[in-house]
């Protein structure tokens, strides 16, 4: 089987203070993947950097061995759920089309299909009665099913999701994840951010342990050690964040973006 | 009264305001409302120079030295907030004193020379939309035109960069693209509009119909279309009380008509409306007067084991509350069945005696909560729990039980008292 998603020896800072730090990891197709770590440690920065959201001081990322540009309609994104203004005028509807815009629709008007499509996603995550709600009056868990379905509308084949079982419910969390398990079904790849440590284990097949470095990735059975959890979740990285700092105070520049091409491949 | 000055000024202030409501709805929604300020003062050393090049203000000049120095402005605000750690309002304000100062210097040149007098240049500090020509109202319409289409042609994409514009990026929309568009309709927005307002007003013009149209919907095509006629409200309303009252300015009358709708709006929306807000408050009021009778009541039953009366001066001293309001809440609970009126006072009914059997329990459980869980020392804890036992619902109530496990005593060994069956 082919590799999903592929990072490459990735460094990506805010204001030149570097938050990831040398990750290098490639990610099977068909499974559920949860990319875990404590609050704060780069996961949503790593999410961003492979959706070309930011620029990575080096390294590359790759999906499905094309660059992003190259596969962007397989592609979906769920952003953090707290990263938009819900009291925006919308109601459900209107942000799940948003899941059928594309760069070659812009300028046309929504099409039946496009309706047809996101009605069977709301369908999906059970929110087709609220469709002419409006987005301000839905509670967390709801809002998070709107976001969900605005992606399967996208009908892409893999899945990138920022915390998707934040403030959301039991039954909704377990909804969720049924949903995941037929979308693994059908042979699409989910790629969960989550910072739960105890529900990480029954939730994923494979799993990406993230502190600001990479601990692990791989198989969860391989990777869900006490030894590799001690890494992630036990301590701050004092050495990496000081360094950090250090780096952001003085503006060192770190390596170029460019440095795929510079890089002897061995 | 009819006169043809008087056609052309309401015609190109309704062109002109509506037409920039709707370019500022996005702008308002994006929380961004000091941008279109900064843009208004930007322009002015664009559209000085452009009236000493073009030798007047021929609308045409002025309009590419305003488009000029207003993308100049938008880029270098975007330049500094990239290329330096400064705050964005920072970098607004930075760009904004910067060009207007330029553009000041510039027309005191202006003036000083002697060209600027015929004209008014000063038209652009304050607007003057008397002065309106023929050739500007084609232009006006236009503009008008041009930016209503590019509303609705760029629609998706303005929806979609307001609401969630990592989203927009993600899916590979050309958000450069957008951003300009919306950048270039702002500047155009503001180039007509400070020629009927002025810089200082304009901020106004793009924001104040949005404000008012967000408290009256939740549909964003329907807010575009409210903004346009709040806009277009104010126009007429503001031409026809200048036209009235003589010697009266244009501009300054349609920002304060715009105002009007502004703060009735906040007052009177349906929800989230002032009125509405207070409405709330005094039903909140209402609600948490009748549960604290009625635990008084209970309470007093609890301590004497037996049901008792209280009459409404007693029920004075008790909760050291005042008499406003206390005969028509008491009226009330007597309607409702929930006290019934005796010689010596009033008592509780079965019904009275459940409702303030729950108040009490769940003032006792949330101080018993507060303790167990938030940690608080048992002599904080009363104030909180008189507030939430008025708003603790019964799903919430189960929560906390089963969370605590069923638990028999508060926190100071009171009974919590629950519902025998
Ligand atoms: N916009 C930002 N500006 C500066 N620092 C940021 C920004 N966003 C995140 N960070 C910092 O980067 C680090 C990683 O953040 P993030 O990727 O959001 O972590 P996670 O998603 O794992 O909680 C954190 O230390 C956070 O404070
Ligand atoms: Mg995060």
């Amino acid at each position: 089987m082919g590799k999903s998603i592929e990072v490459h020896n990735l460094t990506v800072s805010y204001h030149s203070k570097p938050v990831l730090w040398d990750v290098d990891f490639e990610l099977p197709k068909g499974k559920i993947i949860g990319v875990v770590g404590p609050n704060g440690s780069g996961k949503t920065t790593m999410l961003k950097t492979v959706m070309g959201l930011m620029k990575p001081d080096s390294g590359y990322t790759e999906i499905f061995g094309q660059p992003l540009d190259k596969v962007r309609e397989r592609v979906s994104y769920v952003p953090q759920r707290e990263s938009v203004d819900w009291d925006f005028p919308a109601d459900v509807m209107d942000v799940v089309l948003m899941g059928r815009y594309r760069k070659n629709n812009l300028f046309k008007r929504i099409t039946k299909e496009d309706r047809r499509i996101a009605t069977e996603a709301l369908e999906k995550v059970n929110l087709l009665e609220f469709a002419d709600r409006q987005i301000s009056q839905l509670s967390g868990g709801q809002q998070q099913r709107v976001f969900i379905a605005r992606s399967l509308a996208q009908q892409a084949d893999i899945y990138l999701m920022d915390e998707p079982f934040v403030g959301v419910d039991a039954a909704t969390e377990d909804a969720i994840l049924k949903l995941l398990r037929d979308m693994k079904n059908e042979g699409k790849t989910v790629v969960i951010v989550h910072h739960d440590l105890q529900t990480a284990n029954e939730y994923f097949d494979w799993i990406v342990l993230l502190n600001t470095r990479l601990v692990a990735a791989g198989p969860k059975e391989q990777v869900f050690t006490k030894e590799l959890l001690q890494e992630a979740y036990g301590g701050r990285l004092t050495v990496l964040s000081k360094l950090g700092d250090l780096i952001s105070d003085t503006e060192f520049p770190l390596r170029e973006p460019d440095f795929k091409e510079d890089q002897p491949q061995d | 009264m009819f006169d043809l000055v008087l056609i052309k000024v309401l015609f190109g202030t309704l062109l002109l305001a509506s037409s920039s409501a709707v370019v500022g709805v996005f702008s308002f929604l994006k929380g961004e409302s000091l941008v279109g300020d900064a843009i208004a003062h930007a322009l002015l050393p664009g559209v000085v120079l452009a009236f000493i090049l073009g030798e007047g203000r021929h609308p045409g000049y002025l309009i590419i030295g305003a488009l000029t120095a207003g993308l100049i402005a938008h880029y270098g605000i975007a330049f500094i907030e990239q290329r330096t750690k400064l705050k964005s309002d920072t970098a607004v304000s930075l760009v904004l004193s910067t060009f207007f100062g330029f553009g000041i210097l510039l027309m005191s040149y202006v003036q000083r020379t002697g060209q600027g007098q015929q004209a008014g240049l000063e038209r652009f500090l304050l607007g003057k939309a008397a002065a309106i020509t023929m050739m500007d109202l084609y232009v006006f319409m236009g503009l008008a035109l041009l930016l209503l289409l590019g509303v609705a042609l760029f629609y998706k994409g303005f929806q979609l960069m307001t609401f969630n514009e990592d989203f927009a990026a993600a899916i590979g929309l050309p958000t450069g693209l957008i951003r300009f568009a919306f950048t270039v309709l702002t500047v155009l927005a503001v180039t007509v509009g400070i020629q009927t307002v002025g810089v200082v007003l304009m901020a106004a013009l793009l924001i104040t119909p949005s404000a008012a149209a967000r408290s009256w919907t939740s549909s964003l095509p329907r807010m575009l279309l409210l903004a346009a006629l709040f806009a277009s409200a104010a126009a007429l309303g503001g031409t026809f009380i200048s036209a009235t009252l003589p010697k009266m300015p244009t501009g300054p009358w349609i920002v304060l008509v715009l105002g009007f709708f502004g703060f009735s709006s906040l007052i009177l929306a349906p929800e989230k409306g002032w009125l509405a807000r207070r409405k709330r408050a005094t039903s909140n009021r209402n609600k948490t007067q009748r549960e604290n009778l009625l635990k008084l009541l209970y309470g007093a039953e609890e301590r004497a084991g037996e049901p008792v009366a209280m009459t409404a001066d007693a029920m004075v001293d008790a909760r050291e509350a005042h008499y406003e309001g206390l005969t028509m809440t008491l009226r009330n609970l007597k309607k409702e069945f929930l006290v019934v009126e005796r010689p010596d006072g009033f008592a509780l009914t079965d019904m009275g005696r459940s409702e303030g059997r729950r108040v009490v329990r769940l003032h006792r459980l949330w101080e018993l909560y507060l303790t167990e869980r938030l940690g608080m020392a048992a002599d904080h804890i009363h104030p909180q729990a008189e507030t939430m036992e008025h708003v603790i619902t019964p799903e919430i109530e189960a929560l906390i039980v089963k969370e605590l496990g069923n638990p028999e005593v508060d926190p100071h060994q009171s009974p919590i008292p629950y519902e025998e069956d």
